[in-house]
């Protein structure tokens, strides 16, 4: 029977992939074809940038940027097994895919979630079956450990280690959670594996609370995803009733079971500590960390708690050995890695690559490079706890210790790319006002570190700074990573401190000659016609919000610039490139 | 106003009326009021045994909640950095001057309310604005007139 997947990841959903369903499900009943076709709502397929996405299923054919106006043509093509048809993409040639592991996202795009036979169907609870029937915790935990897996929500700590100080630590009872609180601004990984393989979390979670011996487990769920937490109760009720979950699973006498808590829309409370005080009720604040969440967490009681991605890693490693899982990505960080490709590529979208594989092959190979006449820049990873890499470092192999080392983070895996239309210093001025709004205020050094940073950067973002601010900001800097009380505060000045060590010159530019080479800080940009490119074809003039551009036709144009916001629609517009910001240039 | 305790009342025993579940009920209470009325924060706390003081520390320190009535349209610019790298703040900007309501204000009529949120999880179509629970992708500014001119026709 052949299949067709709509993707109804959040992408495609932003461009219209329901009615494209919708239209399909008609044309079906319309013309019977039932007992030929099967058609399905997958989650994130990962060209979020050429949605709506279509994949035919037997031949990996994908279908792209499908409207529902297409939905006829492209029915009439599959029934007749057409190949030739030019808007089939083979799916594993393209580079976007070719270039791709898939181990966390295996079912993702590929299944219905809402279907626990279809995830079932791709080999889905035989881990959790082998786990309970054939092998013992400890034995768990020694499969976990020996592969090496990492944890996937930022800091990269041994799961199998973790796993092992819980159930050595001393209580009556023990949970285990899963964070699914996804902070960091431009991730979505965690969002599409809730949202498109949700069984996978539960299976890993059932797994590892039979080697910790929890019988109560928690997902914790960010407020922004009302989707994933539907998706997730649908799928917990569904694996109760397999009896997957509950009282007795799968008839081997371990009971466990999972509720769901959603958060409140605080960046903080991804913090595992902040995270446990959450769901018990609490204001979202972090405590120390010379108590051990694996010996004293929630409730006090000894407590595991993984990120959504690790938790779906962990089924296949039961199933296929620790030894197949080491066989990918690098010595010090097993495995694959999920990250959100946003920002400046042509690109855009969800993928999952070895650990190891170099920035450039992620950005220029499935990325497809920058958009078009865009120059790379600098990527950004771990969000705001993490920093700007330059086009020197695009052979670096990303995994957890090479970030790090280039004073980034692996963070939970998103990757934005940024063009020479991007100011670093804006950019670090962002994540400042980001973090200093987050921030919850418990410790001095993370609340007034941030507020004077942010202040620092506001004044050299409106031209106001001096050099003496730049030796000030790293001061700051020092002293957050040094006595800030959680991870917040000590990894805040990661972005400043990787934009100044990268990107010294810009903030030079914007402190002595008041200028932003990028365009972005309103105060230090001036727009101006070269009128020796100039055409005078007057597109600028149409766009301009303000009126502020004139000229003849034919003729140079030119700005008025008391007249000029400074939006920057002309640049964009300009098809010949005449219009310049002062300072992009360096002969200027 | 009794038929509205009774409302609040079943919420919480829905949750076993355990003070743990403080959040997840103030949770079910907005969704049903779309903002948190203090006469339910008060009844809520009183039921559940915990003091005003921490049931208002935790009604003002998640963002999610709001002690102002809302808008009957909710609209979410995302200011999360795949976003903001691409133009969210001129989105934002446009709303505000259009709505002449600043980010966190809802309109004189309670049309709108605009707010500004860390990232919705569409990164790939940035710059992303959530409308109720609707998506648009691919923002610009000049797409802003466009959005509130649907709002206003589906509603006449
Ligand atoms: C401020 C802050 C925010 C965090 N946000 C998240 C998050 O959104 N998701 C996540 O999985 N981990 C987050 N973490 C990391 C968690 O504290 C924790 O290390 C992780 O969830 C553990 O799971 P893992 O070992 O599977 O990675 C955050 C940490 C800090 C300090
Ligand atoms: S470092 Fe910041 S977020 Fe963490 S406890 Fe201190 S004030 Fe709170
Ligand atoms: S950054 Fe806007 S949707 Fe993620």
């Amino acid at each position: 029977m052949k299949q067709i997947l709509v993707c109804g990841g959040p992408g495609c959903l932003a461009k219209g992939s329901r009615e494209v369903f919708e239209a399909f499900k008609r044309k079906i009943e319309q013309n019977k074809l039932h007992v030929e076709l099967q058609l399905k709502e997958t989650g994130c397929q990962g060209l979020c940038q050429k949605g709506p996405l279509v994949t035919v299923k037997p031949g990996n054919l994908l279908y792209t940027e499908v409207k529902s106006e297409d939905v006829g043509e492209i029915l009439d093509k599959i029934i007749k097994s057409d190949s030739n048809y030019d808007r089939a993409l083979k799916k594993d040639e393209i580079s976007f895919y070719k270039y791709q592991t898939k181990i966390a996202l295996r079912n993702v795009g590929e299944i219905d979630p809402e279907n626990i036979s279809d995830y079932i169907e791709r080999g889905g609870y035989e881990a959790l079956k082998k786990t309970l029937h054939e092998m013992t915790p400890e034995e768990v935990i020694d499969t976990v450990e020996k592969s090496g897996l990492r944890g996937r929500g930022g800091g990269g700590f041994p799961t199998g280690k973790k796993w092992r100080y819980c159930r050595n630590a001393d209580g009556p009872v023990r949970y285990v959670i899963c964070n699914g609180d996804e902070g960091d601004p431009g991730a979505f990984m965690d969002r599409s594996i809730m949202e498109g393989d949700p069984h996978s979390v539960i299976e890993g979670m059932v797994i590892g609370a039979y080697a910790v011996g929890s019988r109560q487990g928690y997902i914790y769920v960010r407020e922004e995803y009302p989707f994933a937490v539907k998706r997730l109760k649908k799928a917990i009720e569904d694996s109760r009733k397999m009896g997957f979950l509950g009282k007795n699973i799968a008839g081997s006498g371990f009971d466990f079971d999972i509720e769901i808590n959603r958060g409140g829309g605080a960046f903080v409370c991804g913090e595992s500590t902040a995270l446990m005080r959450s769901i018990e009720g609490n204001v979202g604040e972090p405590r120390a960390k010379y108590i051990h969440s694996v010996e004293r967490g929630l409730w006090d009681m000894p407590t595991v708690l993984n990120n959504v991605e690790t938790w779906a890693n962990i089924p296949p490693i039961i199933n296929k050995g620790w030894e197949w899982y080491l066989s990918f990505g690098t010595k010090t960080s097993p495995g694959t890695k999920a990250f959100s490709l946003v920002g400046k590529v042509k690109n855009t979208g969800l993928i999952e690559v070895p650990m190891g594989t170099t920035l450039r092959d992620i950005i220029f190979k499935i990325g497809g490079g920058m958009i078009e006449g865009r120059s790379f820049k600098a990527v950004q990873t771990g969000g705001p706890s993490g920093g700007c890499l330059p086009a020197e470092k695009l052979d670096l192999q990303v995994d957890f210790d090479q970030l790090t080392k280039e004073g980034s983070m692996m963070g939970s895996g998103g990757m934005i790319v940024m063009d020479d239309r991007t100011c670093m210093v804006d950019v670090a001025r962002y994540f400042v006002n980001f973090l200093l709004d987050e921030s919850c205020g418990k410790c001095v050094p993370c609340r007034e570190g941030l507020k004077r940073m942010s202040e620092i950067m506001g004044r050299i973002t409106h031209g106001l700074g001096s050099e003496k601010d730049l030796e000030v900001l790293e001061e700051i800097c020092w002293t957050m990573k040094e006595a800030s009380l959680c991870a917040l505060g000590k990894s805040a000045p990661n972005p400043v401190l990787s934009t100044i060590k990268f990107f010294r010159e810009e903030y030079l530019k914007h402190i002595n000659e008041k200028t932003c080479p990028s365009g972005v800080c309103k105060h230090l940009t001036t727009y101006y016609i070269d009128e020796n490119i100039c055409k005078g074809c007057h597109v600028c003039v149409k766009v301009c919000p303000t009126g502020a551009i004139s000229g003849e036709i034919k003729q140079p144009h030119f700005i008025e610039e008391d007249k000029c916001i400074k939006c920057g629609s002309c640049f964009d517009a300009c098809k010949f490139n005449a219009v310049q910001i002062r300072g992009m240039k360096i002969d200027d | 106003m009794k038929a509205d305790f009774k409302v609040v009342d079943r919420i919480i025993e829905s949750y076993g009326c355990k003070k743990n579940s403080l959040i997840q009920i103030l949770q079910d209470v907005q969704e049903k009021y779309n903002y948190l009325p203090r006469k339910f924060v008060e009844r809520v706390a009183r039921k559940l045994g915990v003091s005003l003081s921490k049931a208002y520390a935790v009604a003002t320190f998640y963002k999610a909640f709001s002690l102002n009535p809302r808008g009957e349209n909710l609209i979410r610019v995302c200011m999360g950095t795949a976003c903001h790298i691409k133009g969210a703040p001129e989105v934002v900007e446009e709303f505000s001057k259009i709505l002449k309501i600043k980010p966190g204000e809802t309109t004189e009529d309670l049309k709108y309310s605009l707010e500004t949120v860390n990232c919705v999880g569409a990164c790939a179509m940035a710059p992303v604005v959530v409308v109720n629970n609707e998506y648009y992708g691919n923002m610009t500014p000049g797409k802003v007139r466009d959005i509130l001119k649907k709002k206003e026709t589906r509603k006449g």
